[in-house]
C-alpha cells in the first residue's frame, strides 16, 4: 500500500466529430507510439500490465476491445485485462495491480468511436432493461429532468449553466485537442433555443471520436526512466443506486462518499477536471466537491469541449497531470463518470513531486 | 505478491437452460446471497463489488453493473465491471482478488452471470457486419478446425472427444447445480449424437445455460470470521495474445502455456500432475481437454490424450488427477459465469465443501478460463494451507 | 379471485434495434476497394515482413501500422477445416458445408471462407484450392464477391509450408 503510483505519460486525440473511416485500432495506435515516445519505451511489451477501458454497444459489434489488442504487439503474449467502463477504471485496475506489487508499469487506454451510432439512444439500453430501457428514455432527457429540478428548486439559474458553458468554450481556445471553443457571452448562449428543455444544446457535450493513452509506474521506475512524473496520490470511487426515483438528483451523494475518503474537502486544489457530460452537472459536482474559489475548473475546456465516451474519465487525469507537468499547478483533482445522472463517480488526487 | 486473501464464501445458482423464475437482478442476487450465507456475512460486511459477465449483447443491456447496483448491494461502494471475452469469470475472481491483496479493501463480492435466454449468444457473436463474410455460425465454428488440427498432429484417436463427453457429463450428474443431469450417458449415445461442425458432435459441445456466480475473497485478518476453511490464493496470472498473428500456435497457444508458468511459479508448482489435487478447466468443446493437458503442463506434447484415455482425469475411474469434477462448462455454461465456476469449484474441493464431486483429501486446485480466439486466459491455484 | 385459469407471464418480447453506419477502417477499406476491382490483397508488416489477409492496419503481434499492400493471387492453401451441419442465422447456405481456414498464396495469414465444387469428406489440410468470384457485375466492397474455393488439380502442400509460400505459389 505504501507503493507510491506515478503518471509519466499521458496522449490524446483531437476529438472530433466523425473519425471517418478509421476503425479502433487505427484510433488508438498513435496514441499508444505517442505515450511510448514519451517514455522512451518502444511497445507494449516494455510495460507489466495493460488495461483498457471500451464499450461494445459505441460502435454496435460485440468485442471490440479484443480488435484493440492487435495494437499492442502482443507477441509474446502479455498481461492486459479490460473494463467494459470508462478507462478511468481501467486506471483503478491498473492501480490495484501496482500496489499488490504485481506490475512496476501500466499502461491503460481507452477509445470511443460513438459517431456510428446515436449515443444518446445507445444509452438508454444501459438502463433497468425490464421497466426503463423499453421506453428508451435517452440519456439527454434523463439529464434534462435533472437540470429542471434544480432550476425549480433554485439552486441553480439558466445563467449559471450557460456561465458554464461561456467558460468551458473559453478554456477550449488554448486546447488544440477541443471539438467547440469560441468567446461566447452568457447572454449569446440564453438566446439559443432549447433542445431538450431546459437544456440548450451548448449545455449538453458533443459527441466525439478518439482515443487516450497513460502510463503508470511505481516511483523508483519513474526515475530509472528518468522522465518528469506526477505522484497519484489517491483515487477512490462509489456507485450509488440505479432508482432515480430513491436519488436526490441535485446533488451527487456519490461524489461526496469518494471526498470524504479521499479527504478532498477543504485541500487544497489548484485544478479540477470534472467529467461533466452537461452543464449542470458541473454545479451539482463542484458543490459535492466543496471546491474552493482558487480552484480553476476544466482548464482543459471538460467534456462540454469534447467527450470522448469510454476514455473522457482517464483523459480528465491526463489533463491534469499534462498541467502538473508544466509547472501550472501543484495539486490538482480529476473526476470520472459513468451511468446516468451522474451514478457513479470516481476521483483521484495528482500531485507535483 | 501483496497481501494474502483467501475465498470464504461461494454461493452459485441453479444452472438451466432457462431461468424464467428470476429476473437478471434476481439471478445475480441468489449467487451473492449464496456466497454470503455460505461465508456467514451480509451485504454491510462487504467493502467493493467486482461484477463480470461476457459481452453486453448477450442480454443486450449496455454496461449491466449499471442497473445491478442495488441488487448486488453496491450502493454507496466501489463496483467495478470487467470484461475479457470467454475468460471473464477468471479475470474477474482475479480482479476482486487484487482489491485485496493490493491491501486497498478488506473483503469483496465478485459475482458474474449469463443470462443466455433472454437474448442469443449466437445471434450476438455473428451480428451481420457489412463487408466481411459471414460464416461463423458460432464458436464451434471457429474452434473445429483447431481441433482437427490437434487430431492431426497428436494422432489421437478419433473417440477421445467422445470420452471427455461421457466424463464431465457423469461429474455433472454428482453435482446438483449442474444444467445437464445425464447419469446414463453413454459412449454410443454421444457417438450418434449430431455432428454440428466436424469433428464437433452435439453432445461434444457445451450447451447454453442461465446462471451466475459469486466469490467472497477476504484478506487474511478476516478468514476467520467466516465459519467454513478457507481457500487460499496462492497465485493468479493472466495473458492475452492477438486473435490472429503469423505463425500463431492457435493449438496449443502461447499465452496459456506463459500464463500457466506464471501461476506455477507463484504457488511453487514444478509437476502439476503430481502436485495438483484436482483441476477445474475451461472445456467447452470435448478435444480442449486433451489439448489443455498439454498446455497446461499435465502431459507432454502430444501425449494429453493418453491421460484422458487412461481415465486419470475421470473421478469415476478414480483417476490420479481427476478434472472438471463439477461437470465442467459441458455441463454448464453461463458464458460470462463459465470462468469464474472453475475458479470458484477449484475453491470448493480444497475447502474439502464439494459434496458429491469432492475429490477425497484435495488440498491444491488450479482453476482456469480462456476467452476470445483461445488468446485470453485467466488461472489461480487455491490451497487448504495456509502459506 | 380465480387464479387457477390465469396464464402466467414470466417474460414478454422488447426487441431492441439500433441503427449504426459501420465504417470499415482506413486498411479494410483498401483491402474492399481493390475486391471491388476484383483482386485479393494483403499488407505487408514493415517489421517481421509477414504478410496479413484481410489486413487490419496493422500487425497485430509486433503493434506496429502497416502500409505497403500485397497483390495475392487466386490460390490458397487449407490449413484446417470444418464440415457444418447447423445453418448460419441469416445465411441462405444450407448444410453441411465445409468452412475452411485457408492461406492464400503470399499472405502468412488464414482468413475463413467457404469451400465448395469438393467432396465433403476428401477435403483436407495441406490441400490447394482457388477463388470461384461472382461475376464482374455483381463485385460490391465485400468479401462475398468470391463465392467459394474449389480445389485443385495440385500436389498437397506439407504442413509445415502451410503458410509459407510465395505468390507464385513456390517456397519461399
Amino acid at each position: 500500500m505504501n507503493i507510491d503510483i506515478c503518471i509519466v505519460a499521458f496522449s490524446q486525440s483531437a476529438c472530433v466529430a466523425q473519425a471517418g473511416a478509421a476503425n479502433e485500432v487505427e484510433l488508438i495506435m498513435p496514441q499508444l507510439e505517442a505515450v511510448y515516445g514519451q517514455v522512451g519505451i518502444s511497445n507494449a511489451q516494455d510495460v507489466d500490465f495493460v488495461c483498457s477501458g471500451s464499450c461494445d454497444y459505441l460502435q454496435g459489434a460485440a468485442f471490440a476491445f479484443v480488435a484493440g489488442v492487435d495494437a499492442l504487439g502482443a507477441v509474446p503474449p502479455i498481461q492486459e485485462s479490460h473494463v467494459e467502463m470508462d478507462a478511468a477504471w481501467a486506471l483503478y485496475e491498473a492501480v490495484l495491480k501496482i500496489r499488490m506489487g504485481h506490475a512496476e508499469s501500466a499502461l491503460v487506454y481507452g477509445f470511443s468511436k460513438s459517431s456510428p451510432g446515436e449515443l444518446p439512444v445507445v444509452l438508454s439500453q444501459q438502463l433497468d432493461p425490464y421497466y426503463l430501457a423499453p421506453q428508451w428514455i435517452d440519456s439527454i432527457s434523463l439529464a434534462a429532468l435533472q437540470a429542471r429540478l434544480m432550476l425549480d428548486k433554485g439552486i441553480i439559474k439558466a445563467s449559471d449553466m450557460a456561465a458554464v458553458v461561456a467558460s468551458s468554450r473559453r478554456c477550449a481556445m488554448d486546447n488544440d485537442k477541443a471539438q467547440l471553443a469560441g468567446q461566447f457571452s452568457i447572454s449569446d448562449l440564453l438566446e439559443e433555443p432549447e433542445y431538450v428543455s431546459p437544456l440548450r444544446k451548448a449545455d449538453c457535450s458533443p459527441i466525439s471520436d478518439g482515443a487516450s493513452a497513460m502510463i503508470i509506474c511505481t516511483r523508483s521506475k519513474a526515475e530509472e526512466w528518468q522522465v518528469p512524473f506526477v505522484r497519484l496520490s489517491g483515487i477512490d470511487h462509489r456507485i450509488e443506486t440505479h432508482n432515480l426515483g430513491m436519488r436526490d438528483l441535485t446533488t451527487s451523494h456519490s461524489t461526496r462518499l469518494v471526498a470524504e475518503a479521499l479527504s478532498i474537502h477543504n485541500s487544497s486544489l489548484d485544478i479540477a477536471e470534472l467529467y461533466a457530460p452537461f452543464s449542470h452537472q458541473q454545479i451539482i459536482l463542484e458543490q459535492a466537491l466543496e471546491l474552493q474559489a482558487e480552484t480553476e475548473i476544466n482548464p482543459s475546456g471538460g467534456v462540454l469541449a469534447g467527450n470522448l465516451m469510454m476514455a473522457s474519465g482517464l483523459s480528465r487525469v491526463g489533463e491534469v497531470f499534462n498541467r502538473i507537468v508544466a509547472g501550472e499547478a501543484e495539486r490538482g483533482l480529476a473526476h470520472a463518470t459513468s451511468g446516468p445522472c451522474l451514478q457513479h463517480n470516481l476521483l483521484a488526487i495528482l500531485e507535483s513531486v | 505478491m501483496g497481501e494474502l486473501a483467501a475465498v470464504v464464501g461461494i454461493g452459485q445458482t441453479k444452472y438451466a437452460s432457462r431461468r424464467g423464475d428470476v429476473s437478471i437482478a434476481g439471478l445475480v442476487r441468489e449467487a451473492a446471497q449464496n456466497a454470503l450465507e455460505d461465508a456467514d456475512l451480509s451485504f454491510k460486511d462487504i467493502d467493493a463489488v467486482v461484477i463480470g459477465k461476457a459481452p453486453d449483447m448477450f442480454e443486450g443491456i449496455v454496461m449491466p453493473e449499471i442497473y445491478l447496483t442495488d441488487a448486488l448491494g453496491a450502493n454507496g461502494k466501489p463496483m467495478l465491471r470487467v470484461h475479457t471475452a470467454g475468460s471473464v469469470g477468471g479475470s474477474t475472481a482475479l480482479v476482486a482478488a487484487s482489491h485485496v491483496q493490493s491491501g486497498t479493501f478488506k473483503r469483496v463480492l465478485t459475482v458474474t452471470f449469463e443470462k443466455q435466454s433472454e437474448s442469443n449468444a449466437m445471434w450476438a457473436l455473428s451480428t451481420p457486419q457489412p463487408f466481411s463474410v459471414h460464416l461463423n455460425a458460432g464458436a464451434g465454428g471457429y474452434f473445429a478446425p483447431i481441433i482437427r488440427e490437434y487430431i492431426r498432429r497428436s494422432n489421437a484417436p478419433s473417440d477421445i472427444g467422445i470420452k471427455v463427453a461421457v466424463k464431465d457429463r457423469l461429474h455433472g450428474a454428482r453435482n446438483p447445480l449442474s444444467h445437464l443431469n445425464l447419469p446414463n450417458i453413454s459412449h454410443q449415445e454421444v457417438e450418434d449424437s449430431m455432428m454440428l461442425w466436424d469433428p464437433i458432435r452435439f453432445l461434444e459441445a457445451c450447451p447454453s445455460s442461465d446462471g451466475a456466480c459469486a466469490m467472497i475473497i477476504a484478506n487474511k485478518d478476516l478468514v476467520s470470521e467466516s465459519p467454513k476453511p478457507p481457500a487460499w490464493i496462492l497465485g493468479g496470472a493472466m495473458r492475452s495474445e492477438p486473435t490472429i498473428y503469423a505463425g500463431r500456435d492457435e493449438v496449443n497457444p502461447r499465452a496459456g502455456r506463459d500464463c500457466a508458468k506464471d501461476v506455477y511459479a507463484q504457488a511453487g508448482i514444478s509437476d502439476p500432475r503430481r502436485q495438483f489435487d484436482c483441476a477445474e478447466i475451461y472445456v467447452p468443446f470435448s478435444w480442449y481437454e486433451p489439448m489443455w493437458l498439454e498446455n497446461l503442463g499435465f502431459a507432454d506434447q502430444g501425449e494429453g490424450w493418453r491421460l484422458t484415455l487412461d481415465g486419470a482425469t475421470s473421478l469415476d475411474e478414480g483417476g490420479d488427477i481427476p478434472w472438471n469434477c463439477s461437470g465442467g462448462v459441458l455441463s454448464s455454461n453461463p458464458i460470462g459465469a463459465s470462468g469464474m465456476i472453475r475458479f470458484a469449484e477449484a475453491a470448493r474441493q480444497v475447502r474439502g465443501d464439494a459434496d458429491q464431486h469432492q475429490v477425497k483429501d484435495a488440498r491444491l486446485a488450479l482453476g482456469h478460463a480462456y476467452g476470445g480466439g483461445a488468446q485470453f486466459f485467466s488461472m489461480w491455484v487455491v490451497g487448504a494451507n495456509k502459506p | 379471485m380465480d387464479n387457477k385459469n390465469k396464464e402466467v407471464i414470466d417474460a414478454i418480447e422488447a426487441p431492441i434495434y439500433l441503427k449504426y453506419k459501420f465504417t470499415a477502417g482506413l486498411a479494410p477499406a483498401r483491402f474492399l476497394s481493390q475486391l471491388k476491382q476484383g483482386v485479393l490483397t494483403g499488407q505487408r508488416c514493415p517489421k517481421c515482413d509477414n504478410v496479413y489477409v484481410p489486413p487490419r492496419g496493422s500487425c497485430p503481434a509486433c503493434g506496429v501500422a502497416t502500409e505497403e499492400e500485397v497483390v495475392l493471387g487466386d490460390k490458397a492453401t487449407v490449413q484446417s477445416f470444418t464440415i457444418v451441419s447447423i445453418p448460419i442465422p441469416g445465411n441462405p447456405i444450407q448444410p453441411p458445408y465445409i468452412v475452411a481456414n485457408l492461406v492464400p498464396d503470399g499472405a502468412n495469414i488464414s482468413f475463413i471462407h467457404l469451400m465448395s465444387e469438393c467432396v465433403n469428406e476428401e477435403v483436407r489440410i495441406g490441400q490447394r484450392v482457388t477463388a470461384i468470384w461472382k461475376p464482374r457485375e455483381e463485385w460490391d466492397f465485400a468479401m462475398d464477391n468470391i463465392r467459394y474455393f474449389k480445389p485443385l488439380d495440385e500436389p498437397d502442400v506439407p504442413a509445415e509450408l502451410i503458410g509459407h509460400l510465395s505468390v507464385n505459389g513456390t517456397e519461399n
